[in-house]
Parts: structure tokens; C-alpha cells; sequence
């Protein structure tokens, strides 16, 4: 019988951590959090790859992109603010990318809640977003962010360590891209 | 024996125990503020088709929000259709649907297609939720009165008197070509209605 329940309680162990690898969290990431596990693909794309700083395949850890602050924006093509949004993120990623100073130090990435490939790729296209965009077809990155609202950003700062915290969290409200990079280098201490 | 059916209780407990632990996923958009109303984990299908691919498809009249009347025979010879059943208004998944659709306009245009949204909400209701979308460019369809009507001879009106989260892909010749009644808890891919009006050519 205790052999039994023994057996039993591995099993049941093994099947969730198999089965669940990102808990789920409760909350959305704040403020001087460290991000909940992301793994995300390596871009095929050999620009989008070039602009991470990445190299190789297989999966990566936002932390392992080469700059001193990522901006994180979990999205949905299914959700009006982010539609609405879309177009100012954009104008984001070009006022930094037209800055030489800032230019290699943040970088911008979308994940795409409940997305899937071919979703995501209708909301880049829709939009011409010119930064990676992941799909989250199984909705596993959002339970790991405590299933937030979308858009949700968070600004990661990158340590020379290697160690990271979120800096900056908030929901929706974007408040264009002017103001929101204003708020990213405050915030990540590059101003 | 005792022991044998103890560990048995036991097995299938800790086996539903797992099952439990895992929440229904669904990302609603900031747009809807605090106003989803949260249904839970529902039946996965509560319905039964009266329909089938191949089938012609029942004709209808609803009216629409913008006070129109629309019939699905005014497609006929004209325009693939594809009814989009959604169970309610204010509700986690669907709220997180149609506005997916809205920006896939120029797919179904590609495909010679036009989408018709459908609830059992009624007008003043549907007006109040869709105008958290934005502008949507497709007609949204009261299936209210009489109640579900139209659900209901497709077979797919609920038990509790909303739909199921369905779609239909209705060719020009106004015969069903395509059936997805998915699990109301969750959104059907794009991916899989686009391969269905592709199919059509």
C-alpha cells in the first residue's frame, strides 16, 4: 500500500512538472521583480536575430539578448488596445533605432497571448511591426506572467552580471513613444 | 480488497487533482476594463448539431446592430459566408475573438468572404460590447428573439440558451463547406477557418 501511494505521488510529481513547466502565477510581474521563466525561440529570421544579439538556435532567455534594457510588450492580435496601440510601439522602436546613443542598448520584443504562429504573423503584418514578435499559442508564457490584461509592458534592466530585474511594469495606458522612451531610460538608468 | 479500493480513490482523486490545477486560459484586453463577466470552466459542448458539411444551410433574416435586416440568401451567388457564433456578450473568450477578425479583413476579402457575427444578446446590448472593438467592418447579427432561433436550427443553441462558440464557412451556392463547434472555452485558431475559406477556391 505505501509502495502504491509512494509510486503514486512520483507519478503525479513528474506528470505536472512535465506537463506545467511555468507555474502559473497569480499576479502579473512588478517592479523590482525578476522575470517568471520565459523560454523563447531563437528568431529563424537572421535580421531579427542580428538585432537580439543572438546566435545559434533553440531557445533563449530574454536576459541573454545583448542590451541594457528590453522592452517587453505581451500582446494579443485579438485585443483592440494593442491594435490601437500597434502603431505607436512601431514609432518606439524607430525613435530608438534613429538614436545612435540608445540604438544597441534597448531593444524591443512582442509575445503574443493565446497566439499562434500564423496569428501573430497576421498582427505584424497588419501593422508592419518592425521588431520579433513570439506566439504563446498555449497561453503558457501568460500564465506564467499571472495571466495579465494585454498590453501589459515591462521594461527589463540588463545587468553586466547578467542578472536582471523589471524596472517598469504597467497595463495599457501607453502613452506614446516619445513619452514612454522617456520613461524606459529613466527607468533603466541610461539617462 | 479494502486496501486494493482505498488505492483506487486515491489513484483517480490525485488524478483529478492535476486536472483541476489547470485553469482555463484566455487573455481579455485591457479595453474591457473590469466589465467580463467571468463564466467559469463550462461544458465543452452542450449542443447537438442539426446540420452537416454538404448540408444547404438554413436561410435566415436577423437584424443587425446598424439597423439593418440581413439574410444569408442576399449572399447568394455573390459571397463565401462565414457565421461566426459566439455564446455571449461580456464574456472572457469571446470578447477576445471578433476583434481578431477585424483585422483580418483583407483574408477574407482574399477568399471572397464575408463574415457575419452572431449572439443571442440582444441590439442594445451587442451596440454597448462591440463598440469596445472599435470599428468593426463585418454586420453583427440578434439572435435574441425569438430567442436563439437561428442557433437552434443549426443545432447549436445550449442548454442554458446561448450558443456554442461556432463557425460555419457557407460557399456561393449556399452549402455548408465547413463546421467548427469548438470548445466554448476556447478561441479557435485562425489558422483553421482561413485554411477552410482557402479550400473553397
Amino acid at each position: 500500500m505505501k509502495k502504491h501511494l509512494t509510486v503514486l505521488a512520483i507519478m503525479t510529481f513528474l506528470f505536472s512538472t512535465t506537463v506545467f513547466p511555468a507555474l502559473a502565477a497569480n499576479k502579473p510581474p512588478q517592479k523590482g521583480e525578476v522575470l517568471p521563466v520565459i523560454n523563447l525561440p531563437v528568431p529563424k529570421d537572421p535580421d531579427e536575430k542580428n538585432y537580439l544579439g543572438l546566435s545559434g538556435s533553440g531557445l533563449f532567455k530574454i536576459p541573454e539578448i545583448k542590451a541594457k534594457a528590453v522592452i517587453v510588450e505581451i500582446f494579443s492580435m485579438y485585443c483592440p488596445y494593442c491594435q490601437k496601440d500597434a502603431p505607436g510601439i512601431n514609432e518606439l522602436y524607430h525613435l530608438i533605432e534613429n538614436n545612435p546613443d540608445i540604438k544597441n542598448k534597448i531593444k524591443l520584443i512582442g509575445i503574443g497571448a493565446g497566439n499562434s504562429s500564423y496569428e501573430v504573423q497576421v498582427f505584424r503584418k497588419t501593422y508592419n511591426v518592425p521588431f520579433p514578435l513570439f506566439p504563446d499559442k498555449d497561453f503558457t508564457i501568460h500564465k506564467g506572467c499571472g495571466e495579465v490584461r494585454t498590453p501589459y509592458f515591462m521594461v527589463v534592466k540588463i545587468n553586466e552580471d547578467g542578472t536582471h530585474q523589471i524596472v517598469h511594469a504597467q497595463l495599457g495606458e501607453y502613452p506614446g513613444a516619445e513619452s514612454f522612451l522617456e520613461l524606459v531610460l529613466k527607468a533603466s538608468g541610461l539617462k | 480488497m479494502e486496501k486494493k479500493r482505498l488505492t483506487h480513490v486515491i489513484l483517480i482523486i490525485a488524478s483529478l487533482s492535476v486536472f483541476a490545477s489547470v485553469s482555463i486560459a484566455f487573455a481579455i484586453s485591457d479595453v474591457y476594463k473590469g466589465n467580463i463577466y467571468q463564466v467559469g470552466t463550462l461544458k465543452p459542448i452542450d449542443s447537438r448539431l442539426k446540420v452537416k458539411v454538404g448540408d444547404p444551410a438554413p436561410q435566415f433574416t436577423l437584424p443587425a446592430i446598424s439597423g439593418e435586416k440581413i439574410s444569408l440568401v442576399q449572399y447568394r451567388g455573390k459571397k463565401n459566408v462565414v457565421l461566426s457564433f459566439v455564446p455571449a456578450a461580456w464574456t472572457p473568450v469571446c470578447s477576445d475573438q471578433w476583434p481578431g477578425y477585424n483585422i483580418a479583413k483583407d483574408i477574407f476579402n482574399r477568399d471572397d468572404a464575408v463574415l457575419l457575427g452572431i449572439t443571442v444578446d440582444n441590439i442594445p446590448t451587442l451596440f454597448a460590447w462591440t463598440n469596445q472593438m472599435g470599428q468593426l467592418w463585418f454586420p453583427v447579427l440578434s439572435d435574441f428573439w425569438p430567442h436563439g432561433a437561428v442557433a437552434k436550427r443549426y443545432g447549436v443553441l445550449r442548454s442554458n440558451g446561448v450558443s456554442e462558440r461556432a463557425l460555419f464557412v457557407i460557399d456561393k451556392k449556399g452549402i455548408i463547406r465547413y463546421i467548427d463547434v469548438h470548445d466554448i472555452n476556447k478561441r479557435p485558431p485562425l489558422e483553421d477557418l482561413m485554411g477552410a475559406l482557402e479550400k473553397l477556391k
